[in-house]
């Protein structure tokens, strides 16, 4: 299982940054939305999370907290998506407004001159 | 306490007067009033001092500022500072009535008695400073309020270049003052300078010495004008005649020589010392000499004169003699009388003539005999004619210069620059006084030339008074001043001195005989080859401080910059990214190349199923990041893939929170790049370059890196999942987040509570994107080509126009009828989803941000749903107040614990019982959640509502094209 999300973290980052040096908008946008799940992913795997490891306290006290899921890296992603949300708004509105007021929607605002 | 007063008043009065100053409506007598007010204080103060700083005294006020750096404000007076604070205040004063004349009434007074008060307070601070910090911030200030006045006229472009020049020149030598202060500083182990000047023997035998004292000398040289950096000061003559008058004679350029004789103990008395300062300063003496008797401007004149006898003031500090330094201290004084006293006479002529040409000049004794005289005087000063100030000091030079020091070429050479330097500026003294007031009458001037008002006259006069008092009886005027100067820094061993005019026939009476009489042949056989050539030297002519200044500052700031930026720069995004991506990729393999390596132990498991869910995930990734160009629609979905694989693999591995906030914002960001879509060009056909070779090699070489990229953070990420973990922070947040926080959803707590600052930030963040969207979307135009109607719309239409039973818009209309229905009804059903996810974010997954981007799902439906003007009529939705009700919640939340004397956000945790619904958990951090919650609702409601709103635009656009 460890293997496994490696290998998707890394597939998922390696398609994401491929994505980022390609020459159109929504390429980038793409490429950036990938990248944010490779790196929640990897934010996340950095607290070894485990199948069936109680995330929510019992209320009679705590017996063990190793049982527990660690919260840190949970708090840290969560706020990682709702930020990596408002970028990617962010992003697309300028990949709007650039293609409105160039005419393209190639990253430099203007195609290559071939 | 009366003393600290005192001080403190001294340093902070100027500085209210500025402000008072600007704020004071344009007037030319209520400015100078104020101005002169001010300086006569600081007059009154300054003497009232006298007894203290007497007999070598310290007047001093230690502020504590930030004392764990050891910076302390110290307000310190000694008799040099004080004598100085004298000159400071007393020639202000006159340079104030002096300005209120010559200032016409159109032009605006305010400005520049405020700044003139604003670089007396500066000034001022340079004298007062006990502290070397200190006294650089001050160094600058004055920089910086000498550009202000010398751009007073800014509209004249040689008014602007000089400000310009004199900022840069002066700004960089302050600069050098910094870097050596802070050495100095690292070495004696303090700024206080008391401190500093009781360490000299440290600071003379450190290997550091010599750049220390090439740092504090580039300050000291940039400001008092000595050659190489002189140019600054004849082009810093583009302004206001008492600018010139206060500044650029008196006070100003006295800076780099005071701080010389300031940190003289300390850094002097070295061979490199007396070398490189006397050399500095008789290239400076002669060549100043040189370049003034060349000039046709009344005041290019007294510029160069200006820059020669600082020359004069720089080589005595170079000797270092104990008699050298009482002599600087006295010329300086000297200077600062006749030369702001010669500087008002040429502005009067300027004033009343209409020209500061010497060419067109002549005469002038006729109609202005007052100015005359006085002018006259004041030049005699100059020139170094007996029965004046500037004789007695000269005198005292001249026989420092005779002095044998160390046998060198340049102390054999002393005696003769200095003759012939003297005779130059005799020279020009004559020609000065020739040119304007004697000589044919000029027939073609601008104005009528008359005698200025009294008052104007008057700043003149009393300095030339100054000046035969003090020539005539240095004993009783300045010589207690100038022994209290001179103690301060010289301490006890003050050598004998005598102020007297004549000490009998010896050298330097000769040496001053042959000035004047060869200055006075010199002008007979030159006048009228001056007047008949261009301005400028012979010889040297072509070779200006000012072009080389130019010359450099165009290479630096545009030819190099420009070459840099082609050599390295790029604007293309593509490089810029690969660049940032490599230098990431190349900064971890660096870190983790000679790592150890990590040995995998623990139980590492191989779940079939977990890894059928990532082949899927896998393959949307790869097949989205393959079809991103051409097939868009399709890409979006396939990333939709890996998001829902991502979510699946937070609810594996026991992260709900994660899960339920990933899989929300993955339907927002959805829909969100779905509108996008619509306005991008359209792309289907293939683009013939992109099989190119070389388009094929670009995308080879970004696989590899990409790959790499990938290898690289799946590697860390194997080797951290496979060695045990360190869980000292989670077992913390553990074990206290129900006993601390009052929640047993832990993630959630340390969200709303233990970091709830962060949290505090990043809603902010999130309002703030929100809001940027919506004012660029405001601003924007949709491309031409995509303003058009959708294609599906106008095939339905045609439908319509086909079917005899139906009418144009019927298919439209009835388009999405059953969802729509549905998204109505489901409405408040989300709605109660999204309280119940907020009200159990305590304890269970949910909380502010999944319950708030819920919220803004069951908004957004509504938005796909129907009509975007039916939905608008029936629903005010206002997301901006939303955003900032959401921020105050949260910031009044964190307030709140202020009240019961708790840092910023404490959270208060208890179980409230309410009746029928049982004990509900009740903690203030559940307030602060509200906030978050009503933020979130806000700014995606917000961002989505502004995109959708844009192909309402459109279409409004096009309807009043149509009507219109």
């Amino acid at each position: 299982m460890e293997a496994v999300l490696a290998i998707a973290i890394g597939i998922l980052v390696a398609s994401g940054v491929w994505l980022l040096l390609r020459p159109r908008t929504f390429q980038v946008i793409i490429g950036l939305a990938l990248l944010s799940y490779g790196v929640n992913l990897f934010i996340f795997a950095m607290g070894r999370p485990r199948t069936g490891a109680p995330p929510v306290l019992d209320k009679a006290g705590i017996v063990d907290t190793s049982l527990y899921a660690d919260p840190v890296p949970q708090a840290l992603v969560l706020t990682a998506i709702v930020i990596s949300f408002a970028t990617t708004a962010l992003f697309l509105v300028v990949m709007i407004a650039l293609r409105g007021l160039t005419g393209t929607d190639h990253v430099d605002g203007k195609e290559p001159d071939r | 306490m009366i003393l600290q007063n005192f001080l403190t008043l001294l340093l902070v009065l100027p500085f209210v007067g500025s402000i008072a100053a600007a704020l004071l409506p344009t007037s030319r007598n209520a400015e100078a009033l104020l101005a002169g007010s001010v300086a006569v204080a600081g007059l009154l103060v300054t003497i009232a001092l006298y007894p203290v700083v007497a007999n070598g005294g310290i007047a001093r006020y230690d502020i504590a500022w930030l004392p764990s750096f050891g910076l302390r404000l110290t307000i310190r007076v000694d008799g040099l500072a004080w004598l100085f604070l004298i000159l400071l205040n007393g020639i202000g004063l006159l340079v104030f009535l002096y300005a209120r004349y010559y200032l016409s009434p159109k032009e605006p007074a305010a400005r520049l008695f405020a700044w003139l008060l604003a670089f007396m307070g500066a000034m001022g601070g340079i004298l007062l400073s006990g502290n070397l910090v200190m006294l650089v911030v001050f160094w600058e200030m004055t920089s910086v309020f000498s550009f202000m006045l010398i751009g007073y006229w800014h509209r004249r472009p040689a008014a602007r270049d000089g400000a310009r020049m004199a900022l840069v020149v002066t700004a960089f030598g302050g600069l050098s003052l910094l870097a050596a202060v802070l050495l100095i500083g690292a070495i004696v182990g303090s700024y206080d300078l008391d401190q500093v000047l009781a360490s000299g023997d440290v600071l003379r035998a450190h290997p550091l010495y010599v750049p220390i004292l090439i740092l504090v000398l580039l300050g000291a040289f940039t400001k008092s004008a000595q050659v190489p950096f002189h140019f600054w000061l004849p082009n810093a003559m583009a302004a206001p005649t008492p600018v010139s008058s206060f500044l650029h004679s008196a006070t100003l350029v006295k800076a780099g020589v005071f701080l010389l004789i300031r940190v003289s103990p300390a850094l002097g008395g070295t061979q490199e010392w007396f070398t490189i300062v006397s050399a500095a300063g008789l290239l400076t003496l002669l060549l100043g000499a040189f370049f003034a008797l060349f000039q046709h401007d009344l005041k290019g004149l007294l510029a160069y004169s200006t820059v020669s006898h600082l020359g004069l003031i720089t080589a005595l500090i170079g000797m270092d003699t104990p008699l050298a330094i009482v002599a600087a201290i006295f010329h300086t004084v000297n200077h600062a009388i006749f030369k702001a006293s010669l500087f008002m006479a040429a502005g009067i002529v300027d004033h009343e003539a209409g020209t500061r040409d010497m060419r067109r000049l002549g005469g002038l004794w006729r109609a202005m005999p007052e100015t005359a005289t006085l002018a006259i005087v004041a030049s005699a000063a100059m020139a170094g004619v007996p029965l004046l100030n500037g004789f007695i000091s000269k005198e005292m030079f001249f026989a420092q210069a005779a002095e044998t020091y160390d046998s060198s070429l340049l102390d054999r050479s002393m005696t003769w620059v200095a003759l012939i330097a003297a005779i130059l500026s005799v020279a020009y003294s004559i020609r000065f006084v020739h040119s304007v007031f004697f000589g044919a009458p000029a027939t073609d001037l601008p104005k009528e030339p008359h005698e200025p008002p009294f008052l104007m006259r008057l700043p003149v006069g009393v300095l030339v008074v100054t000046c035969l008092l003090v020539g005539i009886l240095p004993g009783v005027t300045i010589a207690p001043a100038l022994h209290t100067a001179a103690l301060s820094v010289l301490g006890p061993d003050v050598p004998y001195y005598s102020l007297a005019i004549w000490h009998g026939f010896n050298l330097p009476l000769a040496m001053s005989i042959a000035a004047l009489i060869g200055g006075l042949i010199l002008y007979r056989l030159l006048a009228t080859r001056i007047t008949t050539a261009p301005e400028g030297p012979p010889i040297l002519r072509e070779l200006e401080g000012q072009r080389i200044f130019e010359r450099l500052l165009v290479n630096v700031s545009w030819i190099w910059a420009r070459r840099a930026f082609k050599l390295l720069g790029t604007e293309r995004l593509q490089t810029q990214l690969r660049i940032l991506v490599l230098v990431a990729l190349g900064a971890a393999a660096w870190m983790l190349w000679g790592a150890e390596h990590l040995k995998p132990i623990g139980p590492r498991n191989f779940d079939p199923l977990f890894t059928v869910v990532w082949a899927v995930g896998a393959a949307c990734a790869i097949t989205a990041a393959w079809q991103a160009k051409y097939h868009r629609f399709a890409a979006l979905l396939l990333v939709g893939g890996a998001g829902l694989m991502t979510c699946v693999s937070f609810v594996w591995l026991s992260a709900p929170d994660l899960a339920v906030t990933q899989l929300l914002v993955e339907i927002v960001t959805t829909v969100l790049l779905l509108l996008g879509l619509r306005w991008l060009p359209k792309r289907r056909e293939e683009i013939a370059a992109d099989r190119g070779l070389l388009a094929r090699a670009r995308r080879g070489r970004d696989l590899v890196i990409a790959s790499a990229c990938g290898l690289g953070i799946a590697g860390i990420a194997y080797a951290v999942m496979t060695t045990p973990p360190n869980r000292g922070t989670a077992d913390w947040f553990l074990q206290h987040a129900y006993v601390e926080g009052g929640g047993t959803n832990v993630v959630n707590v340390i969200l709303v509570d233990f970091r709830g600052f962060d949290t505090f930030g990043e809603i902010t963040v999130l309002g703030i994107v929100a809001l940027t969207i919506f004012a660029l979307l405001r601003r924007f135009r949709p491309a031409q080509e995509s303003s058009d109607r959708p294609e599906q719309q106008l095939r339905q239409d045609a439908s319509d126009t086909e079917r005899e039973d139906r009418n144009v818009g019927d298919t439209l209309r009835d388009y999405l009828a059953v969802p729509s229905v549905i998204i109505r009804w489901m409405f408040p059903a989300i709605i109660t989803l999204s309280i119940y996810l907020f009200l159990r974010g305590h304890d269970l997954p949910g909380g502010g941000f999944a319950a708030g981007i819920t919220l803004a799902i069951a908004f957004l439906l509504q938005y796909l749903g129907s009509n975007v003007r039916e939905v608008e009529d029936r629903l005010r939705i206002l997301p901006l107040r939303w955003i900032g009700l959401g921020l105050i919640v949260a910031a009044l939340t964190g307030i709140g614990s202020w009240l019961f004397g708790y840092p910023f956000l404490t959270s208060y945790a208890q179980y409230v019982e309410f009746p029928w619904i049982g004990k509900v958990p009740f903690a203030s951090a559940l307030l602060f959640d509200i906030g978050v919650y009503l933020l979130v609702v806000g700014a995606t409601v917000l961002i989505l509502v502004a995109i959708a709103h844009q192909s309402l635009r459109a279409q409004r656009a096009a309807e009043s094209e149509e009507e219109g």
